[in-house]
């Protein structure tokens, strides 16, 4: 069973985009956990010798949506932005902050796109396979997502452009 | 040289990436150098860019938690082998039971011979599943006890607590979530329950088992049953039923840990 010792090199793959996702590091390694029981249980679906990566962020993708939608039916998936919010007072990881907080205000599906694009550094093919969705509509979603993660880290006030800038 | 094709925004956004062949990037290059409004934004995405493999590639070189790996090296049969060795394991132990059952009849107080044997079975059960353990002891471990604590009490649906030990020369060494007891064909689902395992110097080890009573028995005396090498004191207080076992301890060491454990329980 060489794809146990694959699964295992990409379990901190898996940690990065899912805790890029929700947000919580707890939150975070359950998502990666259900998934790695789902592509057990699931595991005569995937074709061997095709990239087990790419199954592996398929596999998480359908756990992180339904469990979305089963915590939250209404509002998960809305473009609604919520208030700003509350920051820090001090500390010199104030961007970075900002940049988590601003991430998780994306919309799902732009978040999804974003981070197996720019983390996970999918081809647009392979994003595009991994969420089941034409590649048309990964340019346009890693688009709108992009944009509205730059104006929401302009909307902040000037010391943490600041700490950009340094 | 110059394709003629116009600068789309997917251009753009292959750019940010770097997928863009080097003929194409030049030209989008060229294009951006002369709208500089565009050429700020796109900077700004590639600072993006950046800045999120700046904030998330950490994770990569954290520890990855054992029950991650656990699982991940479970494979896809695991399921059914898992239930195959938890049988054997219990008809293992049915057989000391048996004789112990009878002896438990005639007692005088509760616990019942039904809730002790229920909860003194199971959890000599889980002792000899889980303490032989060396590298997957536990699902999450001690060093995560805020989380351990409040994913169990969510779990079993009431507030559970992992008494500290220290004093009688045992650390926490964590905690798993295992199946509750009965056949959820033939009644209500049963409650999961929570299993702390504890380690001495030695590497001697102690279970402390928790269960969710339906009603609340009020409290019984602790009771002490033995299923070969595994000592099982247990008890039930209200709506919790507790199990203690080892397989290295005397009787009266496991009875001192009971009350240690019964104390920190009811301050």
């Amino acid at each position: 069973m060489d794809e146990r010792q694959a699964i295992v090199d990409l379990i901190p793959r898996l940690r990065r985009y899912a805790r890029a996702l929700v947000g919580d590091r707890f939150a975070a390694d359950d998502l990666v956990q259900d998934t790695l029981e789902r592509a057990w249980a699931k595991f005569h679906l995937y074709r061997g010798g095709t990239d087990l990566r790419a199954w592996l962020f398929t596999v998480m993708h359908n756990v992180h949506v339904n469990r979305v939608r089963a915590l939250r039916p209404t509002d998960a998936l809305t473009d609604e932005l919520p208030e700003v919010a509350q920051r820090a007072a001090q500390g010199d990881s104030l961007m970075v902050r900002d940049l988590d907080r601003a991430l998780a205000r994306l919309p799902e599906e732009q978040r999804a796109v974003l981070l197996l694009v720019a983390l996970e550094d999918m081809s647009y093919e392979e994003a595009a396979r991994a969420l089941g969705i034409p590649i048309g509509t990964v340019m346009s979603r890693l688009s709108r997502a992009r944009e509205r993660l730059r104006t929401t880290m302009l909307e902040l006030p000037a010391s943490a452009k600041l700490m950009v800038v340094k | 040289m110059s394709s003629d094709l116009p600068i789309t925004e997917a251009d753009l956004q292959a750019y940010v990436d770097g997928r863009l062949a080097v003929g194409r990037r030049a030209e989008v290059e060229a294009w951006l150098a002369t709208r500089a409004s565009e050429a700020e934004r796109i900077a700004q995405l590639r600072d993006q860019r950046e800045a999120l493999r700046a904030f998330y590639d950490p994770v990569l070189h954290e520890p990855v938690p054992e029950r991650l790996t656990r699982v991940a090296r479970r494979g896809p049969r695991s399921r059914g082998i898992a239930l195959a060795a938890g049988w054997v394991a219990l008809g293992a132990v049915a057989g000391v039971l048996a004789g112990w059952q009878l002896h438990s009849l005639q007692a005088s107080r509760l616990p019942t011979l039904s809730e002790g044997a229920s909860i003194a079975r199971s959890a000599a059960v889980a002792h000899a599943t889980y303490s032989p353990e060396v590298r997957h002891p536990v699902e999450v471990a001690a060093d995560q006890q805020a989380h351990l604590v409040a994913w169990l009490s969510k779990r079993l649906g009431a507030p559970v607590r992992a008494p500290a030990l220290d004093a009688a020369g045992l650390s926490l060494v964590g905690g798993r979530l295992l199946p509750g007891e009965g056949d959820p064909a033939s009644g209500p689902q049963p409650a999961p329950v929570a299993q702390f395992m504890y380690q001495g110097s030695k590497g001697q080890r102690v279970t402390l088992y928790v269960r969710t009573e339906r009603r609340d028995h009020g409290e019984t005396a602790f009771r002490f049953a033995r299923e070969g090498s595994v000592s099982v004191f247990y008890w039930i207080d209200r709506k919790f039923g507790y199990a203690l076992s080892s397989g290295d301890l005397d009787r009266a060491e496991l009875l001192r840990l009971a009350n240690l454990v019964y104390k920190q329980l009811n301050p």
